[in-house]
């Protein structure tokens, strides 16, 4: 969504409710305030904070989104997601490791040309036998054994993963294949680290 | 409170092999030793909370020099500068800080305005303070030491935000507009890891700063900190920066209004924080 139409969505919010109003900024003077702080950075750098139409909805409902607003966005983003053309969706679980082992790639102090992972254990438990995983998602130890390595679950995991908004609206996940942090293998190669029988998260 | 430089070197040395005891400790266990990493965790705190083992405070020794530094095209020191209680008052200047300023007419925090005093009041040429706004190997930082000089004139008080101003209003509010918007290719704002209770990235624990009270208090209570890690005592604006590197977003300006807004936000949700500063972190 570009500028004029995020200030259009807002500004029709406000016309709607006028408390609202009256307690928030109006939106002219946060884009200041951001463009005070990041109006330095590059095009390419300003692009990727400047919210598309899905992620618009998640910031004025703090990920609240309506209904109708959910649909919305479930169907935009299902949209952008690309399935492997050769119809394979698990790679090399060694190789998924590593890309959920990796918290690299997209910051500011990244060298050019750093390979991003998918950090998946600052969020989650994978393999039951590292201790050092986070809490902000749920545990996915055991993924593809509880699930009994099921066709159409290996489907929707693909899904969460390359856009995790095109399964739950506003999900607090990064929208991996639809952002390009990961590429397809590296997905792939995720999907196998989950439904690998052969992987550790399985065993 | 003056420490000699090579007790404070010996005990980080200490706590750097408390450190790779803890690593060794928890790599080979398995989910019961959770919670034994978790008391590891805390036992390496409680070392890293005592002050007279804290090299944060050669930056407040630092910073004492340098506010008496006479320095600029007029050649004062800072001891003029008006940190929102008077002229040259340091005593709980830190507390109710960012605050707006009459003669600037802006909200500010502790480096907006050490900035501002530089360039009015000394006639200082701030370039090189800020090219050397977060110290390095080799690198002193000149923002860093005075910030930590004058937050510890604050120390034991309590976090008073300052939200009488309707500009004062106006940061909050946008403080907290910012901790909600999320960006960068992650999709990531402030909300994403500090909205919640009780939750960790990797073996981390995460603030919840979305809310009053206590967490957000003991948080904001604790910075300016000596970050063992780094070697370097940091302040708010470097903790924000760092932030906000994580969340895939660009390089946020130094001294900024987004980040002084973001700072007012989380002083409102800490006020009444007993401030204890520097403190001493991982």
């Amino acid at each position: 969504m570009n500028r004029t139409a995020f200030v259009s969505v807002f500004a029709a919010l406000l016309i709607g409710g006028p408390a609202l109003a009256q307690q928030k900024p109006s939106p002219a003077t946060v884009e200041a305030y951001v463009k005070s702080t990041f109006g330095k950075a590059s095009p390419e750098w300003q692009a990727r904070i400047a919210p598309d139409d899905s992620l618009t909805v998640c910031n004025v409902t703090r990920n609240n989104a309506s209904s109708a607003e959910s649909d919305a966005i479930i169907k935009r983003e299902l949209a952008r997601v690309a399935y492997p053309a050769d119809g394979k969706l698990l790679g090399d679980w060694k190789k998924g490791y590593a890309v959920a082992n990796n918290g690299r790639g997209g910051q500011f102090s990244d060298p050019p040309g750093t390979v991003a992972g998918g950090n998946c254990f600052a969020c989650h438990q994978l393999d039951p036998k590292e201790v050092s995983y986070g809490t902000l998602g749920p545990s996915l130890a055991a993924y593809g054994r509880d699930r009994k390595y099921d066709a159409d679950a290996m489907k929707d995991a693909y899904t969460k993963i390359y856009n995790s908004m095109a399964v739950v609206p506003c999900s607090n996940m990064p929208r991996f294949g639809s952002n390009k942090v990961l590429d397809e293998q590296q997905i792939k190669d995720v999907m196998a680290y989950l439904f690998d029988p052969e992987s550790p998260v399985n065993k | 409170m003056k420490l000699p430089t090579i007790g404070a070197a010996v005990l980080a040395a200490a706590m750097t092999l408390a450190a790779g005891h803890l690593t060794a400790q928890s790599q080979p266990q398995q989910t019961p030793a959770q919670d034994d990493s978790e008391k590891e965790i805390e036992r390496y705190r409680q070392m890293l909370s005592d002050p007279f083992s804290n090299p944060g405070f050669l930056a407040v020794d630092r910073g004492e020099a340098l506010w008496a530094e006479k320095r600029g095209t007029k050649n004062v020191s800072l001891e003029g500068c008006d940190l929102g209680e008077g002229p040259g008052k340091l005593e709980g200047a830190f507390a109710k800080l960012p605050r707006w300023f009459a003669d600037a007419d802006r909200v500010m925090d502790t480096e907006q305005r050490l900035l501002w005093c530089m360039d009015k009041l000394q006639g200082f040429d701030t370039k090189d303070v800020v090219a050397r706004r977060f110290s390095g190997p080799g690198r002193a930082s000149d923002m860093e030491d005075l910030t930590a000089f004058i937050a510890n004139k604050s120390s034991g008080m309590k976090i008073e935000p300052q939200l009488k101003h309707a500009k004062e209003l106006e940061m909050a509010a946008i403080g907290e507009e910012l901790f909600y918007r999320r960006g960068g290719v992650m999709d990531f704002s402030c909300a994403t890891c500090h909205a919640e209770e009780g939750k960790r990235i990797r073996l981390q624990g995460l603030p919840n700063l979305s809310v009053q009270g206590a967490t957000a208090q003991a948080t904001m209570a604790s910075w300016p900190t000596y970050r063992v890690s780094q070697s370097a005592l940091r302040t708010m604006q470097h903790r924000l920066w760092d932030c906000y590197r994580q969340q895939r977003w660009p390089v946020p300006e130094y001294g900024s209004d987004s980040l002084t807004a973001l700072t007012v936000f989380l002083q409102k949700q800490a006020a009444g924080g007993e401030i204890a500063v520097p403190s001493i972190k991982r």
